[in-house]
């Protein structure tokens, strides 16, 4: 008895670890609320639900892997609506993300498509804006660390330093929730940054914008973290699906819910 | 020990249950992949840049479902809107309609005039009938479609149409009406409300000629 029981934990053991060797780590992300910086017009919090994010951005090595699986989504095969003509551009050739590019780097030029079919292959997604906003807030041991004026400089000094994307992944700092490279490293897609306006095309956000330009007289703290968080979602707002740009990467995310729900149920 | 005994069943039930989720999840994962691998073989006539390489799932206002594919062949003109959008959607919606009314009556059935809902939640087929009958849109000419929220997401980024929820009935939204020609690449994008829409018009006209 105790002998089967040896046998077919070790089995199963065996399967897990096939399973989740190649994947980044998964942290998990407590339920909460924030007021992000964009996109309220009544500045109300926004609720967050518990859920799952990648400890890092995916990396080139990854990427390759997945795309010897999936070869459509290789350079030459990529569909135009899929992605512009620079998606992977800096890779060697398809499968081969070359000598000049390390493997635990950061991928980048890529599109919201190519990077939205990656996490759905993993059985994951994207996250979406204001979960990755909510997670980006958090310095080394604070939830909300956006008032603080050296976390404020850290992200304001990165914008000014150039080819971050070469980096491997890991090197910035592990903030509170346990994940890193959130600033610092790469640019990251979102499920839906394709919700920003920043064009005055829209009737409602026009005072949202107004109230991003604002408070310009001295620099303070707060001037300083408006400013970073609408470089980024200035950025957003002026992506397209199929474009790829050197230093935009992406990580993945998983809803939480279904996963406590699940378990639930098979017991 | 009789304690320590109930937590290791409970701790490996927790494992198994898990493992057994985990490869739950990657085979789902796997077979979307596969299936979108499928059914991208299948479509070779299908051009890079057409709207006909998404493989999403949409419902009509009679409560069909149907792929974008199936309306392969004519020329689409396109809106994302909600039904009970109160300040830009009628105005965009009269826009299609002027549209439509100006349409030569020898083209008319090689154009199909698309309404997609951002507001899946809100806008059943029920709904989009009775505002399809409601704004007079009742004839074949007009499609309206429903997807999932992610769906429709994605159907949003390929037209460039930015949308956002900023209240529990109203949605901000780029005001962008696309056309597409027979293969499903877009050819012509009139912005903003109210325009003049000669242009779009002409557009139109000259991708219905192609056909045939």
């Amino acid at each position: 008895m105790l002998q089967a029981k040896i046998v077919l934990f070790s089995f199963l053991l065996g399967i897990g670890t096939a399973l989740w060797a190649q994947e980044t780590p998964m942290v998990s992300i407590k339920r909460g609320a924030y007021v992000p910086l964009y996109g309220t017009t009544d500045r109300k919090p926004v609720a967050i639900a518990a859920f799952e994010i990648a400890a890092y951005p995916v990396t080139n090595a990854q990427y390759e892997t997945f795309l010897k699986k999936y070869p459509e989504y290789s350079r030459s095969k990529m569909k135009g609506i899929f992605a512009d003509k620079s998606y992977l551009s800096h890779w060697q050739s398809d499968f081969n993300y070359g000598k000049n590019n390390l493997s635990n780097a950061p991928v980048t030029n890529v599109s919201w498509f190519a990077a939205k079919k990656y996490c759905e292959c993993q059985g994951k997604r994207l996250p979406t804006m204001d979960e990755w906003e909510y997670v980006a807030m958090a310095d080394e041991k604070r939830i909300d660390a956006r008032t603080k004026e050296a976390f404020n400089k850290y992200i304001m000094s990165w914008y000014e330093k150039p080819k971050t994307y070469a980096n491997p992944i890991g090197q910035t700092f592990k903030n509170y929730w346990g994940v890193y490279d959130m600033h610092g490293l790469v640019w990251e897609w979102t499920a839906d940054f394709n919700s920003i306006f920043l064009s005055g095309e829209s009737r409602k956000d026009k005072d949202t914008d107004k109230n991003l330009f604002c408070g310009s007289g001295s620099v303070n703290a707060t001037d300083l973290m408006n400013y970073a968080a609408f470089m980024r979602y200035a950025f957003r707002g002026s992506l397209k699906a199929r474009y790829t740009t050197r230093n935009l990467g992406f990580r993945c995310a998983k809803d939480k819910v279904a996963l406590v729900k699940t378990i639930q149920n098979i017991r | 020990m009789m304690k320590s005994k109930l937590e290791c069943q409970k701790i490996k039930k927790g494992i198994l249950s898990l493992l057994f989720l985990g490869i739950f999840v990657a085979a789902l994962a796997l077979q979307s992949c596969n299936q979108k691998a499928k059914a991208a073989a299948k479509d070779k006539a299908i051009s890079d840049l057409s709207i006909y390489n998404l493989p999403s799932k949409w419902t009509n206002q009679n409560g069909q479902n149907i792929e974008m594919k199936d309306m392969k062949g004519k020329v689409l003109v396109m809106v994302m809107i909600y039904t009970s959008c109160k300040a830009a959607c009628p105005r965009l919606v009269a826009d299609m309609r002027n549209i439509e009314k100006r349409l030569p009556e020898n083209i008319k059935d090689k154009v199909q005039m698309v309404l997609v809902s951002i507001d899946p939640e809100t806008d059943t087929p029920k709904r989009l009938k009775a505002f399809a009958i409601e704004n007079k849109m009742n004839s074949n000419q007009w499609v309206f479609l429903r997807s999932t929220e992610e769906n429709t997401r994605e159907f949003a980024a390929v037209l460039a149409v930015n949308y956002k929820k900023v209240s529990p009935m109203d949605f901000s939204h780029s005001n962008i009406i696309s056309v597409f020609n027979a293969d499903g690449e877009l050819t012509y994008q009139q912005e903003g409300l109210g325009v003049n829409s000669d242009p779009t018009i002409a557009k139109i006209k000259e991708e219905a000629q192609k056909i045939n």
